[in-house]
């Protein structure tokens, strides 16, 4: 057993770091002061370009800060860089896993290299293949083993020799609950087992309760460090969780956001979660228009509430109504009829079954998820529905065209928004519009109808003249989205559309997305976020190509309600869906 | 002592990553083995810079023995493919369509004059476009005409004396064949390929793949991370050497009259300058379609174009002259075309192999400068 200490074993102190990109300088850090306690897991939480990966990076000695001192392990990093990488161990976002090397050869590489004696490797060896599951793969290339697995591998190589300092940038984005979850139990283990002190970035904010002390960072700026506790703690007595019978969980979700003295408000299942301004309930006599009654219920503070009012800096008036505007002519009364009608389709590349057997159909308004981890088959069934890419086998009705013959009609009714948002990045705002709006065939008076309402309904009329380059990724995803709708699809495709956006812009683009289909357009949404996919009316998740499960959020959940998870999350119950198919697939093999 | 065996135990860890990876990659194969077999069999067999089999129209306006006799001694001619023409139109016709490159016409007094005046003209037309081409076969047919004038001369009982006669002998490449510089030449062109851009491309993918980041954080250090990175593509560039040499001297049957030692010493220091020019191209540009676009520019057209493999350095313009001499390929084709044809001219190997050393100097200098375990710099 390693001693425990006190002592800090990362500290920054003053730490500022500034970029120059495209003539501009980005400042990634500003005077950062935390220090990361040896023996303890140290969560660093920020959004996208929150300076995460800079800090990472500093700490391990790979940049050079403009100001400030950085100590790890009491060595001086700038002076000494070569011994902090010695005894640090850094995994980075993407590792550096050789694919055309298998498990064991990346192993020997790194053991190599961190110089761990022939003698200890056998035993070292056994320990990290049993620990990550990879016993059975290793002569498989890195290549092919899954996101997951990778994932697992890097850690491995990182801990080859156990470093007394490990640095982890974002381990677990777009890797699936079950390995993320094996993942944190990795992470514990050395630090119970060897006293190991860890600091591990994520943009997941339900992951910061897991660690022992949260350090939180927002553009640069540190807005606070301490435990999870100490930032939801003061938010006790703020949070409520509301449903109304007879009102729809989407209309109550947009009326209470726009409720005076309420910051925040999402849907959790079928219920509706709010952060209010100020201890207690406010007046909520506005929300209930007519005779409808509300359930409330005090709900437990999560790290994720107090994120959410330190950005927002406890506004204490309601936001302005994002939704009227947004609000196309309806397009009728919700049908009964499948709007998209899936069935038995499969895709093959070579070989291999990017999709194999999916079915599912989807009624008009309704917002349909897939959920998934990387790699889980989800974008090439986007693009098969899109017409992007040929079906290998099944069918495909969308709009009731069958798209195998109908494929560019089927295009003009559907709005597409690919993954990483495909704007074009040296243009303007303005001119991205005019752009998709004339690619689409809108005549003259046409098109300069939908961008004036794009303009509006995004706000986005202050970035007109921007370019498109350098704004921030949340008007990034505004853009895309107004571009996809310039030709009033009824049928909307959003592929990972919130990926790397930060909470705060993701619950903007949600109250966006129930106006679209409270107006009845069609969503079919792709994602990896567990939670959004109670923004769903019905999803499939999916793994390796196959649908496991198709039902509406509660539902699912419900399914795995027991005496240990009275109350399932999306995540229990994909990562009880994996369990099955695994275990089904060894009884079958 | 501990250090050492460390330093020992991350160098070939590198080493056998690297080799293996190598192996595993279809496209380093092809770029270091299949590529040189390629050209080096197009150079050999394919292109050639030799005047053999030129067609030539032999308009004979009137046939008797002389112009028969006269025929005859270009058909003898292995550089000559005479095809015989009633007139001078049908000739020119064949001329304009290219398919002869030069007509050789006797007039219907050919004889005649021959044998009243003692002179008869012959006209001679020359496709000029190939300027090099036009200018050997104007030599060609002047040693035909020379051959047969003196043939006639015995025939008439004279001896034909000139006061002064050329009596030329052509050393290191008696046969005149270009393949016998092409393909050493070529050598330098093949390490080049192997050196400097398969080696640009490889460590650029590290940056691209976000595994430089990772070995950045490891305990290795810049020097092990260099010679790790180079080693085994020197011993894959001269594995390149050896199979390029070996099928000159035994498919093509190009002499190699110096040292084979010397040759494999002069070729290492070459792969290094070779490695040294892909690894700094590799550092500047971090992304594998630059870094193979820049390397293509900089080092493998330069190869080709500038380093006298094919063109002739001395009959450049002076200004580009002058660039031929940062082109590393230079030295090293003109110690390679020395040593295979000529033998070792130690000033010759000497000179040049001291400019290779100086500029493998700056090379691998300037790569280690530039090279740092950080990513802003």
């Amino acid at each position: 057993m390693a001693e425990v200490t006190t002592k800090a074993a990362l500290v920054f102190e003053g730490v500022s770091k500034t970029f120059l990109a495209g003539g501009q300088a980005v400042r990634a850090l500003r005077s950062v002061d935390i220090s990361v306690q040896a023996g303890k897991v140290t969560g660093l939480i920020g959004p996208d370009g929150a300076g995460k990966t800079t800090l990472m990076r500093l700490a391990a000695g790979l940049l050079l800060p403009d100001a400030g001192r950085i100590h790890a392990l009491d060595i001086d990093v700038v002076k000494q860089a070569l011994e902090v990488q010695s005894s640090v161990g850094y995994m980075p976002q993407r590792f550096g896993l050789y694919e055309d090397l298998s498990v064991q050869e990346n192993l020997d590489l790194y053991a190599d290299l961190q110089g761990v004696a022939k003698t200890e490797r056998p035993a070292r060896y056994q320990e990290l293949m049993h620990m990550t599951g990879l016993a059975p793969f290793t002569r498989r290339l890195a290549g092919r083993l899954s996101g997951g697995m990778k994932q697992k591998l890097g850690l491995a190589c990182t801990l080859v020799r156990p470093p007394r300092l490990l640095l982890l940038d974002e381990p677990t984005v777009g890797v699936d609950p079950v390995s993320r979850r094996e993942l944190w139990a990795i992470v514990f283990r050395q630090v119970r087992e060897q006293g190991m002190s860890v600091l591990l970035s994520t943009a997941y904010l339900d992951e910061a309760e897991r660690c022992d002390d949260v350090v939180l960072l927002h553009e640069g700026e540190l807005l606070g460090q301490g435990s999870p506790e100490s930032f939801s703690e003061p938010m006790r007595g703020r949070t409520f969780r509301i449903t109304a019978p007879g009102l729809g969980k989407r209309t109550l979700q947009a009326r209470l956001s726009a409720a005076p003295g309420i910051i925040d408000a999402i849907i959790e299942g079928e219920r509706v979660r709010i952060v209010t301004a100020s201890p207690g309930l406010p007046d909520l006599s506005a929300v209930t228009a007519g005779n409808e009654r509300l359930h409330t219920q005090a709900a437990e503070p999560i790290f994720e509430d107090a994120f959410v009012a330190t950005l927002k800096g406890n506004q204490a008036s309601g936001q302005t109504p994002l939704t009227d505007a947004i609000r196309q002519a309806p397009l009728g009364a919700p049908e009964n009829d499948a709007v998209i009608e899936v069935r038995d389709l499969q895709r093959r590349f070579g070989s291999f079954y990017a999709v194999k057997g999916v079915s599912f159909s989807v009624k008009r308004g309704e917002i349909f998820g897939l959920l998934g981890a990387n790699g889980a088959g989800k974008t090439t069934t986007f693009r098969m529905l899109c017409g992007l890419l040929p079906v290998s086998a099944g069918e495909v009705q969308v709009a009731g065209l069958d798209l195998r013959h109908a494929a560019a009609r089927v295009r003009g009714r559907l709005g597409y928004m690919a993954q990483r948002f495909s704007l074009y990045v040296d243009l303007t705002v303005l001119q991205n519009l005019r752009f998709f709006a004339s690619a689409y065939g809108l005549d003259r008076a046409h098109s300069k109808k939908r961008i004036a309402w794009a303009l509006e309904a995004f706000e986005l009329a202050d970035y007109a003249n921007a370019s498109s380059r350098d704004l921030p990724l949340g008007f990034k995803q505004r853009l895309a989205l107004a571009a996809a709708l310039m030709h009033e699809p009824d049928i909307l495709f959003l592929d990972e559309p919130t990926s790397g956006v930060d909470p705060l812009a993701r619950r903007e683009f949600w109250q966006r997305i129930n106006a679209l289909a409270e107006a009845g357009v069609t969503v079919l949404v792709t994602t990896h976020f567990m939670d959004e996919a109670n923004y769903c009316d019905r999803l499939v998740i999916m793994a390796e190509g196959e649908v496991l499960a198709e039902d509406t959020p509660a539902d699912m959940k419900a399914r795995f309600r027991d005496h240990e998870h009275p109350d399932p999350t999306m995540e229990d119950a994909f990562i009880g869906l994996i369990e099955a198919h695994e275990k089904q697939r060894e009884a079958t093999a | 002592m501990k250090a050492a065996a460390a330093s020992r135990m991350r160098l070939t860890g590198m080493i056998r990553k690297e080799s293996l990876q190598i192996l595993r990659d279809p496209s380093s194969i092809a770029i270091a083995f299949v590529l040189p077999v390629v050209l080096l069999l197009l150079f050999g067999y394919g292109v050639s810079l030799d005047a053999r089999h030129i067609p030539l129209a032999v308009v004979v306006e009137q046939a008797d023995a002389n112009s028969a006799s006269f025929i005859a001694a270009f058909e003898h001619s292995e550089y000559f493919d005479p095809q015989a023409f009633g007139s001078i139109q049908a000739a020119q016709q064949a001329f304009d369509l290219r398919e002869v490159s030069g007509i050789v016409w006797l007039r219907n007094d050919f004889s005649k004059r021959l044998l009243s005046q003692g002179e008869a003209p012959v006209g001679v037309i020359l496709n000029g476009v190939d300027a090099n081409q036009a200018r050997i076969t104007e030599g060609y047919i002047q040693g035909v005409w020379q051959v047969w004038l003196g043939s006639y001369a015995r025939s008439q009982g004279v001896e034909l004396s000139l006061p002064v006669a050329l009596e030329p002998r052509i050393w290191f490449n008696a046969a005149v064949r270009s393949r016998n510089f092409l393909v050493p030449g070529l050598i330098a062109v093949i390490m080049t390929l192997i050196g400097a851009m398969l080696t640009s491309m490889v460590v650029a993918r590290e940056w691209e793949r976000g595994t430089m980041e990772s070995l950045m954080v490891t305990p290795i250090r810049i020097g092990e991370l260099m010679i790790g990175k180079l080693a085994p593509y020197f011993v894959l560039g001269m594995g390149g050497m050896l199979l390029s040499v070996a099928m000159a001297l035994w498919l093509f049957d190009v002499p190699l009259r110096g040292s084979f030692w010397v040759l494999t010493a002069v070729s290492a220091l070459f792969m290094l300058v070779a490695l040294g020019m892909g690894l700094l191209i590799s550092v500047v540009a971090k992304n594998q379609f630059v870094a193979g676009q820049i390397s293509i520019i900089t080092t493998f057209l330069p190869a080709f174009i500038l380093s006298g493999f094919i063109f002739q350095v001395s009959s450049m313009p002076a200004a580009i002259q002058l660039i031929t001499h940062i082109v590393p390929a230079r030295y090293y084709v003109a110690i390679l075309q020395t040593l295979f044809l000529a033998g070792d001219i130690w000033p010759i190997i000497l000179a040049n192999s001291a400019a290779l050393l100086v500029m493998m100097i700056i090379f691998i200098g300037l790569a280690r400068r530039k090279l740092h375990k950080r990513l802003d710099a």
